[in-house]
């Protein structure tokens, strides 16, 4: 039996949320300093544990993939994987070089060329500059920027950019490769381009990789075993298809009452659907309430809606003419529209939120579930079973 | 990788360990050193960004010390009388004061670019480990390339003005990696002050500021010795930056400008006390970098 090559030993890791806040200048901690000089310090900062009491083992040229919904703790423990960030307890063992792809393009500068941004990304991600110029054609070929090399990156189209910065990051070979969501951005060329470069390193290359996705189609193509995490702790490991059901069956559970956090200033605090489950093609009602712990502005928001294995269906775009929300404690963003026909094949299908505040912007996943069920339609063929028929069910006539 | 020894613990041969580190933590040289080509790629890609942009970039390195030393020594030299006080003709005291403005740019420039460091690479910080370090200190690097093509002004005006040239100016090196370690010490504390409490930058400003007047840049600091007398020059000497310039005077001008060496003593005390707390304090800051930036 091999040894494992991280062995995981209690990793537990503590965020403060109010100490932060409450001093972040230096004019404020002096004052607080000097307000509190010969007074008991009472620690009245809030806590919460992002990783509580996390152990597992991984032996070389395993590949695991690591689901949980939002706030599981998913990449807080790549981050301190990645030596990032310090956990509060537990240890970690490793053994050889681990490299951190949880961005692509970490370090590109705008204003530099294609070429050498190549080197410094490459050296930024922990390759010497040797091993650089080694895979420098390779690199330049999986990118497909050969013609742009010498043409600063401010230039190219978001497609080879990001193309760009997977194909360094993909270049790597490190024993053991960390990778957070990177493969949410791009398109599905983009997507299916990289998920084959991770299949190589995977398989081919026998390295040890650790996976963090949405995506259930990638993760059960890619691994071989699955860690479940929620609420900063290992729900379960062991067989991605196990798991897997596990974790959507947990999705499928409605949010009630309790408000989920969107980044540190927005909560979600209501995503729902009327009727659900619902008919496919009968009316569909939904309701979307935002709540911030400062003010701010919403400036951007959408309802994305995923297939089960995590593939993008649609979106419902909340923009408006008029402008930007604000928002604030005591001003929530509330918003309900009517979908007349909803024409998605029946199954179960996964609700996330894009959300642009001035101070961030991400998407979150799995904010809420929906589940369509067949349309019972007399009189007609029995339909092709839902698998046969894709996601969206087209409203057509026919004449002969 | 090393072989397995008998008897001895399973984790013994485990390359890294990762835990919470408590206490002071002593800076990791070995890690430095086999990150040193990341060091030197920060380094290069802040000095290419600095003069690709601008067609002005290598321009403004040029005109900046110069039209400073040609105010100064209009302002200083003749309205205040400074360079008849020492009994100096007018083109030696254009030299005193380019050789006090160039080690004093290098200086603000450096440690103002260090102190911001951290905080312009929040992305990096946030997404791959590297010792962090690298940043303040490559930061600082970036600077001396102004401070080179200041050097090529120097030599310049010193042939302009006749200076004769002296064998100290070989030690020229030695006191620019003082006023590189006077940069990178304050950078290592501001920096990381600047993580945490974001009107920090603010006070690097008013650093800069101050720090032309209470520095010997447009006067010889030996005016403040003959003036005030020693105890004030010791006081004086608090601000590192005075053993610098005096030691930059020295090598350029010779003999007449050698540096009290008692005061140029409290200079370099300063800097090393700035520059082993600085690293302490950062070691220490560093493992909430990632969580507060």
């Amino acid at each position: 039996m091999a040894k494992p090559i991280i062995s995981v030993r209690g990793i537990s890791k503590q965020y403060r949320l109010g100490a932060a806040k409450s001093q972040d200048t230096l004019r404020d901690q002096l004052m607080h300093w000097a307000k509190s000089l010969g007074k008991e310090q009472a620690d009245a900062s809030e806590s919460f544990w992002a990783l509580r009491d996390v152990c597992f083992d991984v032996k070389p040229g395993e590949v695991i993939g690591v689901i949980g919904r939002n706030g599981a703790g998913k990449s807080t423990l790549l981050k301190v994987l990645s030596q990032i960030t310090e956990p509060t307890e537990g240890e970690i063992y490793l053994r050889g070089r681990l490299a951190s792809l949880l961005e692509v393009g970490t370090g590109f500068h705008q204003e530099l060329t294609g070429r050498e941004n190549i080197f410094l990304n490459g050296v930024i991600l922990g390759m010497t500059q040797a091993e650089v110029r080694a895979k420098f054609d390779e690199i330049v070929e999986f990118a497909e920027v050969g013609k742009f090399l010498d043409t600063p990156v401010k230039r190219y189209s978001s497609g080879m950019y990001v193309l760009l910065a997977f194909a360094v990051a993909a270049h790597l070979e490190p024993e053991i490769l960390v990778v957070d969501e990177v493969l949410a951005v791009g398109d599905a060329a983009f997507q299916n381009k990289c998920l084959g470069k991770m299949q190589d390193v995977a398989k081919n290359r026998g390295r040890t990789v650790l996976f963090v996705s949405h995506n259930m189609a990638a993760v059960q193509a890619l691994c071989g075993r699955i860690i479940h995490m929620g609420g900063g702790r290992v729900l379960g490991d062991g067989d991605p298809d196990t798991q897997i059901g596990a974790y959507l069956g947990e999705v499928k559970k409605p949010h009630t009452g309790i408000a989920v956090p969107l980044g540190k200033i927005i909560e979600c605090r209501q995503l729902e659907f009327s009727p659900n489950p619902i008919v496919s093609g009968q009316p569909l009602e939904f309701t979307l309430e935002l709540g911030a712990k400062q003010r701010t502005q919403l400036i951007d928001c959408a309802i994305l809606i995923y297939s089960v294995y995590g593939q993008r269906v649609a979106i419902l775009d909340l923009r408006t003419t008029s402008g930007q929300f604000t928002i604030a404690p005591d001003q929530p963003f509330r918003c309900t529209g009517r979908i007349k026909h909803f024409p998605l094949v029946e199954g179960d299908y996964r609700v996330g939120l894009f959300m642009n505040c001035s101070e961030y912007y991400s998407d979150y996943h799995d904010l809420a579930s929906l589940t369509v069920s067949a349309a019972t339609k007399e009189g007609e063929l029995a339909p092709y079973a839902a698998h046969f028929r894709g996601l969206v069910e087209l409203e057509y006539e026919l004449k002969f | 990788m090393t072989a397995p020894e008998p008897h001895v613990n399973e984790l013994a041969d485990y390359e890294r360990v990762i835990r919470p580190k408590k206490g002071l933590v002593a800076v990791d040289f070995d890690e430095l050193w086999r990150y040193r080509e990341l060091f030197w790629f920060l380094a290069w890609r802040d000095i290419l960004v600095r003069y690709k942009q601008a067609v002005l970039g290598v321009a403004w390195a040029v005109l900046k010390p110069f039209l400073t030393m040609v105010v100064f020594t209009i302002v200083f030299g003749k309205l205040a009388g400074f360079s008849e006080k020492k009994g100096m003709n007018f083109e030696t005291y254009a030299v005193l004061t380019l050789a006090g403005l160039l080690p004093w740019q290098f200086f603000a420039n450096a440690m103002a670019e260090s102190s911001n460091s951290l905080v312009g690479s929040s992305n990096m910080i946030s997404k791959i480990y590297f010792p962090r370090l690298i940043i303040p200190a490559s930061a600082v690097i970036s600077g001396a390339v102004d401070f080179a093509i200041g050097l090529v002004i120097l030599f310049g005006v010193m042939i302009w003005a006749g200076v004769s040239w002296q064998l100290h100016l070989l030690l020229l090196p030695v006191f620019f990696l003082v006023a590189f370690a006077a940069a990178f010490a304050i950078g290592l504390w501001l920096s990381a002050l600047n993580v945490k409490y974001r009107d920090v930058k603010y006070i690097v400003p008013f650093i800069v500021q101050m720090g032309l007047y209470a520095s010997p840049v447009a006067f010889p600091s030996s005016l403040v010795r003959e003036k005030f007398g020693d105890t004030v020059f010791f006081l004086f000497s608090l601000n590192p930056m005075v053993g610098v310039i005096d030691g930059f005077r020295w090598c350029v001008l010779g003999g007449a400008f050698e540096p009290y060496w008692p005061g140029f003593g409290v200079s370099i005390a300063v800097i090393a006390a700035l520059l082993v707390s600085g690293a302490l304090y950062f070691r220490g800051a560093e493992k909430t970098f990632a969580d507060v930036i």
